[in-house]
This record gives C-alpha cells, sequence and structure tokens, in this order.
C-alpha cells in the first residue's frame, strides 16, 4: 500500500516500576502502522502486552506503567513525548476508546445522559445546556437505544451489560474519532450480544471511516473483524499480516498453537469417555451400575426455582429462574447445558449441589431422591459429587497453602491421618499435572490456569463420581483452556467420571460435551447429542448461539 | 423513599422503649440511696425522706417509677431533677450547646480531614502524603485530653488567640478552639480514610475511561473521584457525629463548656433517674435521626441505593 499510515508505532517499550525502581517491560520494541479506515487487531493471551500497547497509545496506563521507549506517531506529532494538556485534546476528539468491562466503565453514581453529555462538552462538540444534551441523545440513539431521551436520566445499574457497552461505544465514537481503540470491548458479554455490539460497531466505523484497533483474546473474533492481525506474545510482537493469511498458514510456532487450540466450529469432541473409556474407567462405571441398579448419574425431574423479588416496600414478585427442566446424564458421561447469563444454568447446578432449594420438582442421585437425604446423607452425597466453579482468583482462599486447599475435603469427611493425606495431595498434583513442588505455595503465586488445576484437585480428592463444572474453563486464555479440557476428558476416561458441564461458550461444549441442553430464559428448549445439536439445530434459538460464536465462518488453517 | 422512611420511624419505637427501659433500669440498680445521699454528711431527717422519696416516687416498685416517667414524657414532662428544676429546662439549656460544639467540630472534621485526604490520595507517595499520614497518626495515638490542655495552654493562654474557657452562653466563637480539640482525633481518621477511598477510586476503569474521553484532570477529580470516594466518609462522620455528642464530655469539662457532658455526668453521680434517663433518649434519639439522614443521603450519593418505592 502506497498510503501513509494514519498511526505508526515505532520501537514501542513499555514498563511497570516496581518497588525498588527496577522497571519490568511488559511491551518490547514493538512496531505497528494503522492505515486509515482499517481494522487491526491485536491478539494474545492475557499478560502479552496487548491492553497496555492500547493503554500507551493514548497514555492511560495503570499505575506505574510508562513509556520508556518508542515513538507513536499521529499526524507528525510523538504521542509518547505529548504533554498532559495535548493529550486531553487528542483522547476523544482524534482518538476514541472503548474499554473492556462495561460493568465497571461507566461511574454508578452519575446518570447515563450526564456521562454522555461531559463526552460532548469535553470535545466541544456543543456549548450551549440544549444543544450538548440534543448531541448527547443523539450519540445514545445512534448507540442503539430506543427512547433515548427517556433513558437519559437512569443510571448505569439500569442498563444490560450489552446496553451498557453501547453507551460506551457510543462515548468512543461520539467526537468523530480518526481512530477508535477497542479494548476487549465484548469478551465480558454473551455470545449473541457480543454479536450484535461488533456488529453495530463494524457498521458504526465502517460509516465514519474510522479506523480501529481491536485488542482481543479471541483468534476467531479477530480474523472475522479485521484485516490485519498482529499476534503479541510475552510484549513482543510474534506475527504481524493479513488475518486469513496469519491464521491459514501461521509462521511462529506460538501462532501455530494459538490457531490449533481455537475452538472454532470445526472442532470435534476431544474423544468420548463412554466410547473408549480405559480399562479402569470402565470397571468403575460398571461397579457404579450394578450397586445403584441404574445407568443414570443424575436425573432431573420438573426441576424449578422461584425466587421473590422484593418489588417495594412489603410486596414482592415471583422470578421464576428454573422453570420445569428435566434431563438426566449416563454415567461416564458429559452433559453440556448452554445458555445465556440469566438462563438458570448456575441455578441448576446450585440445585444439584444443594447449595440452593428447589421450589417444586425432583433431583435423584443414582436414583436416590435428593430431597429425602438427611443432613448425614447430604454429607455422603457432597462426597461423591464435588464442584469446580468458574473463577480460579476467586475459589481459591488466598490464605491457604495448595496443600491445605486440596487436603480440605479429606479433612472435613475424616479421610486418613496427616500422611495419608498429604500422599494423596500429591497423588492428585500428579494427576491434574502439577509439579509436587508447588504443595507448599499460595495461590497467588500460581497462574490461572494451575490455579484451575488445583481447583480439579481439590474437587477429585474424595474420588467422586460426579463432577459439576461451573463455567470451569471460561476464565482461562485459550491454550490453557485447551489444555483444561484435555486434563477433565483423561481424568473421565480414567475414572468414568460423569460430568456436568455449564457454560456459555458453544464452541467449548463440542470439545467436551457428549449431551448438549440448551437453556434460554428458565427453560430447555433443546436437548440432543452434541453431534446433533451442531449440525441440525432444531430450535432458532439454538441456531442464534451457534451463528453468534466468533469465527463460525472463517476457515482456520492447519 | 417514603416507605422506607416510615419504616426506618417506626423502628425508633422499639428502640425508644428498650434503652429507656435499660437506662431506667441501671439508675435504678445503682448502689445506695440517693435521697440518703442528698443529706451529705448532716443527720437524715426520715420524714423529710420519705416525703422526697414520695416526691420523686422512689417508694414505688421499678415498674410504676418506670411508667409514671414515660407517661410524663409523653405529656411533655421529662420530670424534675434534685435541685427542682424541670428537667426539660436542663436539656434545653444544655443541648444546644453540645450540639453547637459537635457540629463546629463535624464542619472542621469535613474540611480539613476531606481536604487533606483528597490531596494525600491523589499525591501518593508524595511529600504531602508522608507528611499528612505521619501527623494524622500523631494524632490518633493522642489522648484527647493531651491535646485539650496543650491547646489551651498554648493558643489561649501564651498566645492569647482564643478564651482558656467558654462563658456561660457559650456562643460560636468561644466553641472554634474546644471544637478543634474535639476533632482532632476524627480528622485524622478523616483524612486516611479519604485518602484511600481516593487512591482506590482513582484506580478504577471509569476513572480511565473518563480520562479516554477528553475529561481534564481538575474536571475527573471533582466530579469522578471526589464524589465515589466521599461515600465510605460519609459513613464514618455520621457514627462520628454520635461520638461527638457523647464524647464531648472531656473537652466540656476542660474548657468549661456548659454542655451535656457535665450535666449527665452530675446527674450520674447523684443517682437522678428522670434526667439520666431523659438525656441519654435524647442523645438515642438524636442518633436515630442522624442516621436516617445518612442513609438517605447515601441514596444521593450513590443511586444504586434505592429504597423500597
Amino acid at each position: 500500500m502506497s498510503e501513509t499510515p494514519l498511526l505508526r508505532i515505532e520501537d514501542l517499550s513499555v514498563g511497570f516500576q516496581v518497588a525498588g525502581g527496577a522497571i519490568i517491560p511488559a511491551v518490547k520494541n514493538l512496531n505497528l502502522d494503522l492505515m486509515p479506515g482499517e481494522t487491526l487487531a491485536i491478539v494474545g493471551e492475557s499478560g502479552s502486552g496487548k491492553s497496555t500497547t492500547a493503554h500507551a497509545i493514548i497514555n492511560l496506563l495503570p499505575g506505574t506503567g510508562r513509556i520508556t521507549g518508542g515513538r507513536i506517531m499521529l499526524d507528525g506529532q510523538d504521542l509518547a513525548q505529548a504533554s498532559e494538556a495535548e493529550l486531553e485534546k487528542i483522547r476523544g476528539t482524534a482518538i476514541g476508546f472503548v474499554p473492556q468491562d462495561p460493568m465497571s466503565n461507566l461511574n454508578p453514581v452519575w446518570s447515563v445522559g450526564f456521562q454522555v453529555e461531559e463526552t460532548v462538552r469535553a470535545n466541544g462538540l456543543a456549548s450551549t445546556k440544549q444543544d450538548v444534551r440534543k448531541k448527547a441523545i443523539e450519540v445514545l440513539a445512534q448507540a442503539g437505544l430506543t427512547d433515548a431521551g427517556s433513558r437519559m436520566k437512569q443510571y448505569p445499574h439500569q442498563f444490560s451489560g450489552g446496553m451498557r457497552q453501547r453507551v460506551l461505544i457510543g462515548i468512543g465514537l461520539a467526537a468523530n474519532p480518526r481512530i477508535l481503540i477497542a479494548d476487549e470491548p465484548t469478551s465480558a458479554l454473551d455470545v449473541t450480544v457480543q454479536r450484535a455490539i461488533l456488529d453495530h460497531l463494524q457498521e458504526r466505523t465502517r460509516e465514519q471511516g474510522t479506523a480501529v484497533i481491536l485488542i482481543t483474546h479471541d483468534l476467531g473474533l479477530a480474523a472475522e473483524r479485521a484485516e490485519q492481525l498482529v499476534v503479541m506474545y510475552r510484549g513482543q510482537v510474534v506475527e504481524s499480516g493479513p488475518s486469513l493469511e496469519i491464521l491459514k498458514n501461521p509462521q511462529h510456532p506460538y501462532t501455530k498453537r494459538l490457531v490449533q487450540a481455537a475452538p472454532g466450529l470445526s472442532s470435534r469432541r476431544l474423544v468420548s469417555a463412554r466410547t473408549s473409556v480405559s480399562a479402569t474407567g470402565k470397571a468403575a462405571i460398571a461397579q457404579a451400575d450394578a450397586s445403584t441398579g441404574t445407568a443414570t448419574a443424575i436425573a432431573v425431574n420438573n426441576l424449578t426455582k422461584v425466587y421473590n423479588i422484593r418489588s417495594g416496600t412489603f410486596t414482592s414478585t415471583p422470578l421464576t429462574a428454573v422453570d420445569n427442566v428435566s434431563f438426566s446424564i449416563e454415567r461416564g458421561s458429559t452433559t453440556a447445558l448452554v445458555g445465556e447469563s440469566g438462563s438458570g444454568k448456575s441455578t441448576v447446578a446450585r440445585m444439584l449441589l444443594g447449595l440452593e432449594k428447589p421450589t417444586a420438582g425432583s433431583i435423584l442421585i443414582d436414583g436416590e431422591e435428593v430431597d429425602h437425604l438427611g443432613k448425614a446423607g447430604m454429607k455422603a452425597l457432597r462426597r461423591r459429587m464435588q464442584p469446580v466453579f468458574q473463577d480460579p482468583y476467586g475459589s481459591l482462599n488466598p490464605l491457604r497453602s495448595i496443600t491445605a486447599t486440596i487436603a480440605e475435603p479429606l479433612l472435613v469427611h475424616g479421610v486418613g491421618n496427616r500422611a495419608e493425606r498429604q500422599a494423596r495431595v500429591f497423588e492428585l498434583l500428579d494427576q491434574v499435572s502439577l509439579p509436587r513442588s508447588i504443595a507448599g505455595r499460595y495461590p497467588s503465586e500460581l497462574s490461572g490456569g494451575q490455579r484451575q488445576r488445583v481447583a480439579i484437585a481439590r474437587a477429585l480428592a474424595l474420588k467422586p463420581d460426579i463432577v459439576i463444572l461451573d463455567e470451569a474453563v471460561s476464565a482461562l486464555d485459550v491454550l490453557v483452556q485447551a489444555q483444561i479440557l484435555e486434563l477433565l476428558n483423561d481424568l473421565q476416561s480414567e475414572y468414568g467420571l460423569t460430568y456436568l458441564f455449564i457454560t456459555h461458550d458453544l464452541a467449548v461444549v463440542r470439545l467436551i460435551a457428549d449431551h448438549v441442553c440448551v437453556m434460554n430464559q428458565g427453560k430447555i428448549v433443546e436437548a440432543a447429542t452434541t453431534q446433533e445439536v451442531f449440525d441440525r439445530p432444531r430450535e432458532d434459538y439454538t441456531r442464534k448461539l451457534l451463528d453468534a460464536i466468533p469465527g463460525a465462518t472463517v476457515k482456520f488453517g492447519a | 423513599m417514603l416507605g422506607y422512611t416510615i419504616r426506618r420511624v417506626l423502628q425508633a419505637v422499639p428502640v425508644f422503649f428498650g434503652t429507656t427501659l435499660l437506662i431506667y433500669f441501671m439508675v435504678f440498680a445503682m448502689p445506695g440511696d440517693p435521697i440518703v445521699a442528698l443529706f451529705g454528711d448532716r443527720g437524715v431527717n426520715e420524714a423529710v425522706a420519705e416525703q422526697l422519696r414520695a416526691r420523686y416516687h422512689l417508694d414505688q416498685p421499678f415498674f410504676i417509677q418506670y411508667f409514671i416517667y414515660i407517661g410524663g414524657v409523653f405529656q411533655g414532662d421529662f420530670g424534675t431533677s434534685f435541685s427542682g428544676q424541670p428537667v426539660s429546662e436542663i436539656l434545653a439549656s444544655t443541648f444546644p450547646v453540645t450540639i453547637r460544639l459537635a457540629l463546629l467540630a463535624l464542619l472542621i472534621e469535613m474540611v480539613i480531614g476531606i481536604g487533606v485526604g483528597l490531596i494525600a490520595g491523589l499525591r501518593k507517595g508524595k511529600i504531602f502524603d508522608a507528611t499528612a499520614l505521619v501527623v494524622s497518626l500523631i494524632f490518633i495515638s493522642l489522648p484527647i485530653f493531651v491535646i485539650a490542655f496543650v491547646a489551651q495552654f498554648t493558643i489561649a493562654l501564651k498566645l492569647g488567640w482564643a478564651r482558656a474557657t467558654v462563658s456561660g452562653g457559650a456562643p460560636w466563637e468561644e466553641l472554634i478552639l474546644p471544637a478543634v480539640v474535639l476533632a482532632t482525633i476524627s480528622v485524622a481518621y478523616i483524612i486516611r480514610l479519604t485518602r484511600a477511598s481516593v487512591i482506590e477510586t482513582s484506580q478504577t476503569d471509569f476513572v480511565r475511561t473518563a480520562y479516554s474521553k477528553g475529561l481534564s484532570r481538575p474536571r475527573v477529580v471533582r466530579v469522578h473521584i471526589l464524589r465515589n470516594s466521599l461515600i465510605p466518609v460519609v459513613t464514618f462522620l455520621a457514627v462520628d457525629f454520635g461520638v461527638l455528642l457523647v464524647g464531648a464530655t472531656v473537652t466540656e469539662g476542660i474548657f468549661n463548656v456548659p454542655g451535656v457532658g457535665r450535666t449527665l455526668y452530675q446527674a450520674i453521680i447523684r443517682g437522678e433517674g428522670p434526667t439520666v434517663v431523659s438525656f441519654v433518649t435524647v442523645m438515642v434519639l438524636i442518633y436515630l435521626v442522624v442516621n436516617l439522614i445518612v442513609d438517605l443521603l447515601y441514596a444521593a450519593l450513590d443511586p444504586r441505593i434505592r429504597y423500597g418505592k
């Protein structure tokens, strides 16, 4: 291309100063050209420096971060050297910004209208009170808010996540900037909302001829939305060029791994446990089948949960979170419960675990009704049924060592003596492929993937037959996600485990599940084998979910 | 909002009866006969004593005494002190003084505490911040009577900038020095609280987004950092107003302020049930009202908090 780039980043280095004055580099010698009107995606896992790069461009690095070298050229001006006053003029007006998490990026104590009006005024788009208001309503209307005028007075908490992200996009594009930096603009949203938001973003930027820097960890999404791709790994660009070329023919080993791990539509079930279980797994399943007289590990019949939401001083309105849900899971198999947030899938999990009482319906574990179990029966059941939760940062007590964490279920159920428990902890660490040397460490010293392995080891400590995985891989980077899924699959085939896998991510479902139940607004709208759901979805809702998987239309290489 | 307010006011009813009953009982259960004590070193005249006991209903069982008192309260009669003065008169003469003192102290806390805390928080790790932290720590560790005596000695006696003791009517300007003394420890806490809160808010995503919109730093600080940081500070101030009312006793004593603290202390020593209970009840009521105001203020500061409809 003979055009001159709109934004040229040369040799950019960014570092974070730590106590003692040393500087830890986060971005090293990054070069990047952004052409007018083009969309460029920066892809990488967490900690790769992609967000740091985005923040460095508008000089909003968090904490002790600062640019340690290089130039960021916009219209012959070096942003790395610009004064705070000069940057104020560039932010919003020349470079718009759409942040990652719509929940935390609007100030909760000011109305949405106020926060838009403030942008309008700061960028000199209007000056009189009426004009500012008119322009703000226009911004919200363009963002896709119906009756924008009356929603001006509302507060962020009265908006859904998708709506808030629309507002943030509206704010980012309010002053018609030439560049828009979108930092993971949809990673916090449901997959269908994600699609709508990205379509909206694409439409708006195309209309205005805005160049976009899209920061994402999702290769599929990047391939679908961006012409140019920059792959970052440990603060450095490892590969860059046209998106499709990189995906079809990745050169760098890291990019190759990334492409392989991307759970696009083309991927298949890893290997079904029920059909190809190991001898030990088969024996475990057969033994359990015989002793309980049924091959059904979990049976849920007409399960309903109604919450009473306080609506006035003395009144409340019922909210049906789970509505007449029935499904069953064969021993040694995996059933995925899929749905958007608010679909009731996690409530089902909570009821199965006995953390929540059903309003109606029954849960049978190994043919035995859970409701009839006493306190002792419930404890015995918990021993056979263990959960793994979504957030490995929140689900491990930061003040307990890994050994203490994994051994806790053993202690609670009075299994073994101290030495035996320690031995079991080592055994479990081996099973989840963690080095024994981490036993004495604390969660803060581990990575997200390692923590999730610890959470899985804790769940397996009591040798359960059933594991309930509530969004167990959703918070992990794609490569780590692939490893954890593989681990779960291996453990299943080895021990004949039964999984209930709760997720919003259909791409992952295909890798791990035998059966899929699609939930929408508390109801199961479709239930079938994974193959069937993916190849011949019956319901429109399911089809909508499938279409929304980013990268669904892109053919991957490798 | 109205429903919520009504509910909160109704909640005050059991609190009112609970506290009055408890305090009345504690005064009743105090060892020693207050009437005998009145005679001091002189011999007790049984006839006079009997008469006094009947007049103050001290010859009645506990619950009768309590109900006579409560019945009177509802008719606006808070009983009489042993000196023959109606308790309502004592309340009317002392409470305004103490409330004035506490309000002054509160004002000083807000202006200095929030001001210094904000600057320290925005300049985290700089000289101003370090100094504010050290100075506030010193004030937190000093007992209030030390601060009071030092202030009285230097500012009033040596420098002559203020009167060492407060005169009868307790005018506003004479209350400034006692109010500053009363406020010092809380100011130190508020500096630290505001500072921590400002640092936390400065690191939030919405502050970064505010900058990304092209807003100037002063505007971001004023609009996005300060208001959000004030929410925990308001809680502290509310609790502190109650503490100031009660805790003024020492300061009032040193500066000779004719307020609640001194009077209440005397009444407790003499075992004057009606006086003690009336004072404490009024304090409890003020406390309840202040807390209600603060909870409503929350809703104004933070729109996510809405109480019913």
